[in-house]
């Protein structure tokens, strides 16, 4: 009997649908929280005009107020990490990806696959649906530091659609460790997996570790907001000439540890998997072996080990002693080292090979320079000498956003169009490809290269004029015009993007099973994979993961599944 | 070494204490720059050189030598002389050497949503105690009372920090209501204000206001309005809606300039009663 619609495609439990889904989903919500930021945009380059073609229906006048400028601000971050660039590269790319390399049929528990899906749209739900409340949604920023978060409008359903979204990626995470340690197929040796699927195994573990003390922390933020309780609340409050009745005795930065205990990991989280869809694309198109495959991993593994214990480095200015701050900067400079080592492994990796230049290719290289930017500009950061002056300005906004956005977004893009191919049996357009890289390359670093400049300078973030009423702002304020037209352009480019993923869906070059040479294990099934099943028959793994260019083979590329004795 | 980082936009410096910032500031970019152009020109030549047109076939092992290492090393012992030879001693005097009240000017700054209140403790030295039954928005936002011992000659004011120059400054910072963070770019001070907490933090000028203000000549910053009142203290953490506007002025007087403030701050006390404080500028 067929499986109805229902059960085939919305509440599937085959991972590839399930990816999709997420997939699908995330694409959706990393363009909605994108769209928020153009719109803050327009205010931080134009301050106090209307702004255009929507601003006179949303608001009066068609000016975006403060208190909507912080709501956008807050959503942005959050939807941007938690519901659109986590579940694309763990949700979507894990979950496809990480059974056809191990050679399985599916996930672990592909139950508790399901939930993890529906527990993540009811959060994303939950959290565009505080937009339409009569409170609006969340402002008080994407780290909702008490006191102010529980005090101001709209966090309890942030809140609410945290919990959501945090039980989603504690199912999905334990998900992916167990079918990584349980279920390769024979032969698949630790040594011999794909990187991506190592970073997918640390991403896990962080997730799986790292969550739980935010999703305490939600629920005693939450506590305090509805049952009166004082967690997060010292004694002695005065808000707006009012005394604050709850009971006190709590601590503003309680909350602060328990947030950045997560919020630290979760920057590998966001880092890692990109990290593992580079080196795949890297190996596949330089047509070599990755260098250094086990230096990758044991630096993935002590990146993983070390992001527990650097959080406090986001708290220097909060009045840290001398003993506490020497060692979360210690740790800072310590984490700095693995990430050189996996950056200058992927460098290296270059060197003798034959560089094909498609478009996943570019999007991978383009990672690697982009990464780079993002990651040196953590140091004046991790030191707190040097962050007293940067600390909370745009100089932090540009480094983040360096490694996510121009470093992991573009790494899930070549993820998108490297595997394109194996989802849906057909190649994405190569010209549209180009014609999406390369303005994408010039209006990211139109937007966030200038934010160095501004941090410089001393402009805090968070500003609803962009730091216009103070003076020591007056010299760079110029440059808000540059990254807002940037931030247009570059979502303008994105309809090129949206327009080559539907018509190469129906209209592409067909495939095959292996369209790149590749190879790892996925390409060895059929394209799109047998539903519920993935390959024609059981997989049995012979050799290590990136066989380029073997010296006496005939073909430059020895699939995994190749036996040792048909080599020569 | 810093003069690059100042012209894409680093405030001057106008601290007695802002250099040794502004020296690990320097060699941390010196060494991110050294780095980005290594890999940027090791990238770059691979990307030309081993294209698929020019080199048709890859060479399985590629790199075999293992400078990278050396590399790598080279990075951490840097990374290491920088924790250990500037920033934890840095951030050792800034967070451990809070000078003595009798060894400096000594204040108390109370931040709110969403305005700077500054209470010095008058010619007495003494601060006088504050409650929170007697905090009124309108005539008493810290909640002085006036009849607490040291208390009478205190003078409260709002977004208006007067300093002398080249005097060790300590500020005892709290928060009436959420979290706000002092920013003073030009004096390489940053200090979140933490409610439920008292954080001592303190600096020395270097400059006086009107010396600042030549130097802001034929800059952008000196067509602004305010300008003529010099210093500004900004917010560095959001604080809710008015977070954007919470501006203080910081004026950094001569020693005699400074005591003249005071007196004219005094006078103002006696002749306007125990209640009042000052307004300018408010």
């Amino acid at each position: 009997m067929p499986e109805p619609f229902w059960r085939k495609y919305i509440f599937s439990q085959d991972h590839k649908v399930i990816g999709i889904q997420y997939g699908l989903t995330a694409l959706a919500f990393l363009f909605f929280g994108f769209c928020l930021m153009m719109i803050m945009r327009w205010q931080l380059a134009y301050p106090e005009t209307p702004v255009p073609l929507i601003g006179e229906f949303l608001w009066e006048n068609g000016i975006l107020l403060p208190e909507v400028y912080n709501s956008l601000g807050a959503m942005h971050g959050t939807i941007m990490i938690f519901l659109g660039v986590v579940p694309l590269a763990v949700g979507a790319f894990g979950n496809y990806f990480v059974p056809l390399q191990i050679g399985t049929i599916d996930m672990a528990f592909p139950k508790l696959n399901m939930t993890s899906y529906w527990s993540y749209f009811v959060g994303g739900v939950i959290m565009v649906a505080s937009f339409f409340t009569p409170e609006g949604a969340a402002r008080s920023g994407w780290t909702s530091y008490p006191p102010l978060a529980d005090f101001e409008p709209g966090q309890t359903l942030w809140l609410i659609g945290m919990v959501f979204l945090i039980t989603s990626s504690l199912l999905g995470s334990i998900n992916i460790i167990v079918t990584i340690v349980q279920l390769r197929a024979p032969g698949l040796t630790w040594m011999r997996l794909p990187f991506f699927v190592w970073t997918q195994l640390v991403t896990s573990f962080l997730l799986v570790l790292a969550f739980p003390p935010l999703e305490a922390a939600a629920v005693l933020q939450l506590m305090d907001r509805v049952v009166g309780t004082s967690f997060f609340l010292p004694s002695g409050l005065v808000v707006s000439g009012e005394i604050i009745s709850a009971t006190g005795g709590g601590s503003p930065l309680l909350w602060q540890h328990l947030f950045w205990f997560l919020a630290h990991p979760e920057v590998y989280v966001l880092i890692l998997p990109a990290m593992g869809i580079v080196c795949e694309v890297i190996a596949n198109n330089t047509r070599k072996p990755i260098w250094g495959y086990k230096s990758l991993v044991y630096a993935a593994i002590f990146l993983g080990f070390m992001s527990f214990i650097v959080w406090a480095h986001h708290m220097f200015m909060t009045g840290m002693g001398a003993t506490m701050s020497a060692f979360f900067q210690t740790t800072t400079m310590i984490i700095s080292i693995p990430s050189v080592i996996i950056l200058t492994a992927f460098f290296l990796s270059l060197w003798g090979g034959s560089i094909r230049y498609n478009t996943p290719m570019l999007f991978a290289l383009a990672f690697l320079p982009m990464f780079g930017i993002g990651g040196l500009t953590g140091l004046p950061l991790g030191l707190a000498a040097s962050d007293i002056s940067l600390h909370d300005t745009y100089y932090v906004i540009g480094h983040f956003h360096y490694v996510v956005a121009p470093g992991t977004i573009f790494a899930l893009f070549a993820g998108i169009y490297y595997w394109f191919p194996k989802m849906t049996g057909r190649k994405m357009n190569e010209t549209l490809g180009k014609l999406h890289f390369w303005p994408s390359l010039i209006f990211m670093n139109g937007i966030f290269l200038p934010m160095f400049i501004q941090g410089l300078a001393g402009i805090s973030r968070r500003l609803w004029d962009g730091g216009a009423i103070y003076s020591h702002a007056a010299d760079t304020l110029w440059l808000n015009e540059v990254m807002s037209v940037s931030a247009w352009l570059l979502g303008l480019i994105q309809f090129v993007f949206i327009v080559n993923f539907f018509y190469s869906m129906k209209k592409g070059e067909k495939a095959g099973r292996n369209p790149w040479d590749a190879t790892t294990l996925e390409w060895v099934a059929p394209s799109p994979p047998i539903a519920h099943g993935n390959f024609e028959s059981d997989i049995e793994v012979h050799r290590s993961a990136y066989e380029y260019s073997v010296p006496g083979r005939k073909r430059d590329f020895t699939p995994q599944t190749e036996p040792k004795k048909s080599d020569n | 070494m810093i003069e690059w980082l100042q012209a894409l936009g680093l405030p001057i410096d106008a601290s007695a204490d802002g250099f040794a910032i502004d020296e690990i500031l320097g060699l941390v970019h010196w060494l991110m720059l050294i780095l980005f152009i290594g890999w940027g020109a090791f990238f770059i030549y691979s990307l030309i050189r081993f294209r698929q047109k020019r080199n048709p076939v890859a060479d399985h092992d590629g790199v075999k030598s293992h400078f990278s290492s050396v590399l790598e090393l080279a990075v951490a012992i840097i990374e290491m002389v920088l924790l250990v030879g500037f920033a934890i001693p840095i951030w050792a005097s800034r967070v451990n050497d809070v000078p003595e009240s009798s060894e400096a000017v000594h204040v108390r700054m109370v931040a709110q949503q969403f305005a700077w209140n500054i209470h010095y403790p008058g010619p007495d030295g003494i601060f006088g105690a504050s409650s929170l039954e007697l905090i009124d928005e309108e005539v008493n936002p810290i909640g002085l009372d006036r009849s607490s011992p040291g208390a009478a000659d205190d003078i409260v004011t709002i977004n208006q920090l007067h300093i002398p120059v080249n005097e060790r400054i300590r500020i005892d910072l709290s928060s009436k209501d959420v979290i706000h963070s002092v920013n003073l770019p030009e004096f390489r001070v940053k200090q979140d204000a933490v409610p439920g907490m008292v954080i001592p933090m303190h600096f020395e000028a270097s400059m006086t206001t009107e010396e600042f203000l030549e130097t802001l000549k034929g800059t952008a910053r000196d067509t602004l309005p305010d300008i003529e009142k010099g210093f500004q203290i900004a917010c560095a953490q959001l604080c809710g809606l008015g977070h954007y506007r919470m501006k203080g002025y910081l004026t950094v007087h001569d020693e005699a300039g400074f005591q003249d403030w005071l007196a004219d701050q005094a006078e103002y006390l006696e002749a306007e009663g125990d209640d009042d404080w000052d307004d300018d500028d408010w």
